[in-house]
């Protein structure tokens, strides 16, 4: 049997990726361990220096209650530009996409070894910042075995959106919105930093339906032990839900795209 | 030079705009979210919340993220894709003209935002100094310093993938200037943060919106009046070396 036409399409993608993984490294590893070292470590000791935080973390560590949102939080910058500008590229610029819709590869070929590209580069992220957070004992826990999987969803439930969204453009101009009025205030009010009990009341509902929090409360439920079954169930649905609509945008997109 | 970019901007506004929003969120962020987590803070003999110890930092920060991001992504995209500045050359203009022109602009960019910030900051009642205006003269250093090292960067790149390494430099200064928490948090390696340049341009800032104005601060002007100078020079001798062979 020869090899499935999708895994094809993630070959090439790969093949690419084996020659520039040096200069994704910043972006997939050392930021969110810089992010780790300056919030966990440093603001982390001014936190639990503070009396006060006892009654938000309880005997927490700040470090243990951030590392696992940040595992949420990278899987969502790099779901979120992988499926701006490079999406862009495939349709616009290099026309890849173009090119293996010219070969006997469909619509769902191609989107789909796109897709299983992704999960496979926010897997390899996910495993290194999981294993930084397995090193350190604050922030060792069975629950990242649960976290990276959850983690790789949520980087797939931008993706898949934002994708749909880049292939209905013409031009970028909207990328960089997307990223500063959606992304950017989703890291900084998601979760990840901080309980979202501590936003006004009115914004708390805007990050219950974002997929951000729930990659984020999954994440930490698994690691701090904290999950319940019924939540963890209804975490993974919204993600699951946000990657099913996104798919069936996308697809779309990339058919009235490819075959006009 | 500096009327060409006012001229292309009048078009793309809403990229200038959207670029102020980022500092703010981190802002409200951080008066939201770590107020209550971290309370209050030591500065300088006496106790400050929070977020009044970080928003100067935010202020010199973005002063300093603005001005890369104009003068690397923005002068890379004329040199090497429209040729810009070969254009320019065979006009009566120099290369200085071209490496000045663009800090310019760069500087005065970073100018608006800082302005923006300025205000915010006084409408939240976050700068309790008066002295809280010198902030602004900080800010537009910090940028000219960042805009030539920047565009001297710049000029030794040769792909757009080079562009990753940025953030590999902007982010750890970023997070490791004393910007959210004080240089005692880091014990004993704190003289460290001489190093960093965004260090000096957070001392600059801070002290002056928090109304601490110290002797020190002529050193942290010099670093960066330094570090400007250095930038320049090497700037107008790689863009003569690139250009004018």
């Amino acid at each position: 049997m020869s090899t499935p036409a999708t895994v094809r399409v993630w070959e090439s993608h790969l093949a690419l990726y084996k020659r520039i993984w040096r200069s994704q490294l910043p972006s997939s590893f050392l930021q969110p361990l810089a992010f780790m070292l300056a919030m966990g470590a440093g603001v982390g000791s001014l936190i639990n220096a503070n009396e006060s935080s006892e009654a938000v973390l309880g005997d927490l560590p700040y470090v243990a209650f951030l590392a696992p949102g940040l595992l949420a939080t990278t899987a969502m910058l790099i779901g979120s530009s992988e499926a701006s500008w490079p999406v862009m590229d495939g349709f616009k610029w290099n026309r890849g996409y173009e090119s293996q819709a010219a070969t006997p590869l469909g619509i769902g070929d191609v989107l789909g070894g796109q897709v299983l590209w992704w999960a496979t580069r926010l897997l390899l992220s996910s495993i290194a910042v999981a294993t930084v957070l397995a090193l350190m004992s604050e922030t060792r826990s069975i629950g990242l075995v649960v976290g990276v999987p959850a983690a790789v969803l949520t980087g797939l439930s931008f993706a898949l959106p934002i994708a749909a969204w880049a292939a209905t453009r013409e031009s970028d101009i909207s990328f960089p919105a997307i990223q500063r009025f959606i992304v950017t205030p989703l890291f900084l009010f998601g979760g990840a930093f901080y309980p979202i009990e501590q936003l006004p009341a009115g914004l708390r509902p805007i990050a219950y339906v974002t997929p951000l929090w729930h990659g984020v409360e999954l994440c930490r439920g698994a690691s701090l032990h904290t999950l319940g079954g019924v939540e963890a169930a209804v975490h993974f649905g919204v993600l699951g839900a946000y990657i099913a609509l996104g798919w069936a945008a996308a697809y779309a997109a990339f058919g009235r795209k490819l075959h006009t | 030079m500096v009327e060409r970019s006012v001229m292309v901007y009048r078009r793309t506004w809403l990229i200038l705009v959207s670029g102020f929003f980022e500092p703010l969120f981190y802002l409200f962020s951080i008066r939201i979210g770590f107020g209550k987590l971290v309370g209050d803070v030591e500065f300088a003999g006496r106790t400050i919340p929070y977020a009044e110890f970080v928003a100067p930092a935010l202020m010199a920060a973005s002063a300093m993220n603005g001005a890369v991001y104009d003068s690397t992504m923005n002068v890379f995209f004329k040199l090497k894709q429209a040729k810009l500045y070969e254009a320019v050359l065979a006009t009566p203009m120099g290369s200085a003209d071209v490496a000045l022109g663009e800090i310019g602009w760069a500087v005065l960019r970073g100018m608006l935002y800082s302005t923006a910030f300025l205000v915010c900051l006084v409408a939240l009642g976050m700068a309790p100094s008066p002295l809280v205006v010198f902030t602004l003269p900080a800010c537009v250093l910090i940028g000219f310093a960042f805009a030539s090292v920047g565009m001297a960067a710049t000029t030794f790149m040769r792909t757009w993938s080079d562009f990753e390494y940025v953030p590999t430099v902007t982010l750890p200064l970023f997070l490791f200037s004393a910007t959210f928490y004080p240089v005692a948090s880091y014990g004993g390696w704190g003289w460290l943060l001489q190093f960093s340049p965004l260090y000096h341009g957070v001392a600059l800032v801070r002290g002056f919106s928090l109304g601490e104005p110290t002797w020190a601060m002529f050193l942290h002007v010099a670093v960066l009046v330094a570090l400007a100078f250095a930038g320049l020079t090497v700037a107008a001798r790689r863009i003569d070396a690139l250009l004018l062979k």
